[in-house]
């Protein structure tokens, strides 16, 4: 018995199990019904995984370090779980940079088992292992500080604005040429051990030169790009160690990662390239040329409720300024109000909307607003010629329709929710400052347009003290 | 080597188009739920990096893998423990069938 639970066989059915768990949680993540089944199953395979690599571990350790080896897995296992809980228990607006940390110690795992393998082994390492190794710390050493900058400037520990200089795209290039080059001596001279801390080091620079130049607004694509080379670099970890659990849970996060990316740049009209070669931070100064004050019609939360209790279908377009006024509970209260009004209230999210993929339905689920509700950007586009109020709470960019008509914007062409079909557009805004993208927003000078200048929880949640009052 | 290094290749090609088609599915209502959940499962690399431990080669690599077991081992537990929080919010007005 003890010689099945030690074989290759055995482990290699328990890896085979999880695998497929692994695809079946994804699969169950398709809708929020099946959405928890899916966890169950990931933790299933999980659990499965690493028990049976632990009994392994009994078998094929070497019989006097077991002990020690034992107690310090568990010790390690032990610490892990207890950073583990505090990142899984943070409020749902840090959840951007819990997941831009969480990236970096993936990668962090990844480069340091990439590391200790690339000792272990040199110089007798064949030149297909060399090379998937050194794709493995590549990337992985990018993913850890890159993502480290993006949960610093997420988190605001690091200026949010993008840094750019002149000759910053060949430098970066530069740098990963270097490090690629010196893969690529290492794959035909594995014996080189003095050049492979400078590969890494290289590495880790380049991560942060990469996340530099990316302003807030790009955080999404950035973060799922992120995504994506932390998988990468684990499936060629997977190669490494010859771990096929590991290629297919890292093709899995690689393809997941990828898929977001691509989401993410369709729905800002830019490329790969672009977003990562930071043109928005080159454009943006351009853009903000001189603009003659131009009038604008501003109502008060009385005004503003009135119109909103008059109406029989209104859209909420949120944005990452209602996260950042914290103000999705109050937004709640508002839809509560109106629904009860018998008004139909839906929420028009915009792919982009927020710092990541999804965000802004998660913060709206937080706040029990029905998730039936929150309807995508092509969903719900054609409903707003019938739609009597659009609000728009801290969204900006997704709202200009200037994308759509205007060839001299830096954002003509990302798709944008149609809100100035609708017959009232009401904007809560801080002030007419354009924010450090620096577009101007034609939308705010329509004639349908009203602007209500406020902090966005203050002012949303005077318009519901206005409805509750009018309506007793 | 060559066959299981081909072998690995074949099950990386699968497994990224099965990634794929199954992901492209999931609705962008649980984007963020499912970068949370793949960052979990991605975890799983802390199998190698118990099985570096095991191998007890060289103080190197035994400190190493201790650390790259705390690493993974923190985003397994806050990946599933935020991925499940998030879906518990996820509720629809209509009322839900058992």
């Amino acid at each position: 018995m003890i010689e099945f639970l030690g074989s290759q066989n055995f482990i290699g059915i328990i890896y085979l199990v999880a695998s497929a768990l692994f695809i079946l949680a994804l699969k169950w993540m398709n809708r929020p019904a099946t959405a928890r089944r899916g966890i169950f199953a990931g933790e299933t395979g999980m659990v499965l995984a690493i028990g049976g690599t632990l009994l392994q571990l009994g078998v094929d350790g070497k019989l006097q370090h077991l002990a020690i080896d034992y107690t310090w897995v568990f010790i390690a296992l032990g610490i892990g779980t207890a950073v583990g809980i505090p990142l899984g228990l943070v409020q749902m607006t840090a959840v951007p940079q819990r997941t831009a940390l969480s990236h970096a110690f993936g990668a962090f795992c990844v480069t340091l088992v990439g590391t200790a393998e690339f000792y272990l082994r040199t110089p007798n390492v064949r030149p297909f292992m060399m090379s998937v190794l050194c794709c493995e710390v590549i990337l992985g050493g990018l993913t850890v500080t890159g993502s480290l900058m993006a949960a610093g400037k997420l988190q605001e520990v690091l200026p949010q604005r993008p840094i750019t200089y002149k000759g910053q795209n060949v430098v970066n290039l530069g740098l990963l040429a270097v490090a690629i080059g010196i893969a690529g001596y290492l794959v035909h001279n594995p014996g080189a051990t003095h050049l492979y801390p400078v590969m890494v080091g290289i590495a880790l620079l380049f991560g942060v030169m990469l996340v530099i130049p990316i302003g807030g607004a790009d955080m999404p694509t950035v973060i799922s790009l992120l995504n994506s080379y932390a998988g990468l670099s684990a499936a060629a970890m997977g190669f490494v160690l010859g771990n096929k659990l590991l290629i297919v849970a890292g093709a899995l996060d690689g393809s997941s990662g990828f898929i977001l990316s691509v989401i993410m740049s369709k729905a800002m009209n830019r490329s790969f390239t672009n977003v990562v070669f930071g043109a928005f931070g080159q454009v943006a100064p351009a853009a903000a040329g001189a603009q003659e004050a131009r009038p604008v019609k501003s109502a008060s939360p009385e005004e503003a409720a009135g119109i909103l209790a008059a109406a029989s279908k209104v859209v909420i377009v949120p944005g990452y300024g209602m996260a950042v006024a914290q103000a999705q509970h109050k937004v709640r209260e508002l839809y509560d109000s109106l629904t009860k009004r018998g008004i139909d209230v839906q929420f028009a999210i915009h792919p982009v909307a927020g710092r990541m993929p999804g965000h802004m339905n998660v913060l709206l689920a937080e706040a029990d607003v029905p998730y039936d509700h929150l309807k995508e950007m092509d969903d719900i586009n054609g409903d707003f010629p019938q739609t009597d109020v659009s609000l728009i709470i801290g969204a900006n960019d997704v709202t200009n329709p200037a994308a759509k008509t205007d060839k001299s914007s830096p954002i003509y062409g990302m798709p944008v929710l149609d809100v100035e079909r609708s017959h009232t557009v009401m904007v809560i805004k801080r002030s007419m400052n354009p924010g450090f993208a620096g577009i101007d927003n034609p939308l705010y000078y329509m004639d349908q347009t009203l602007m209500l200048f406020g902090d966005a929880k203050a002012f949303v949640s005077n318009i519901v003290k206005e409805l509750s009052n009018s309506h007793g | 080597m060559g066959s299981s290094l081909i072998d690995g290749l074949f099950v990386f090609m699968l497994a990224g188009f099965i990634g794929f088609e199954v992901i492209k599915r999931i609705s962008p209502l649980l984007h963020t739920p499912l970068m949370s959940i793949t960052n979990a499962l991605d975890a799983i690399a802390v199998v190698g990096a118990i099985v570096l431990v095991g191998r007890h080669e060289s103080r190197l690599s035994f400190i190493l893998g201790i650390l790259a077991v705390i690493a993974a081992t923190s985003n397994i537990v806050g990946g599933f423990l935020i991925t499940d929080r998030m879906l518990k919010m996820f509720k629809s007005s209509r009322p839900a069938k058992p």
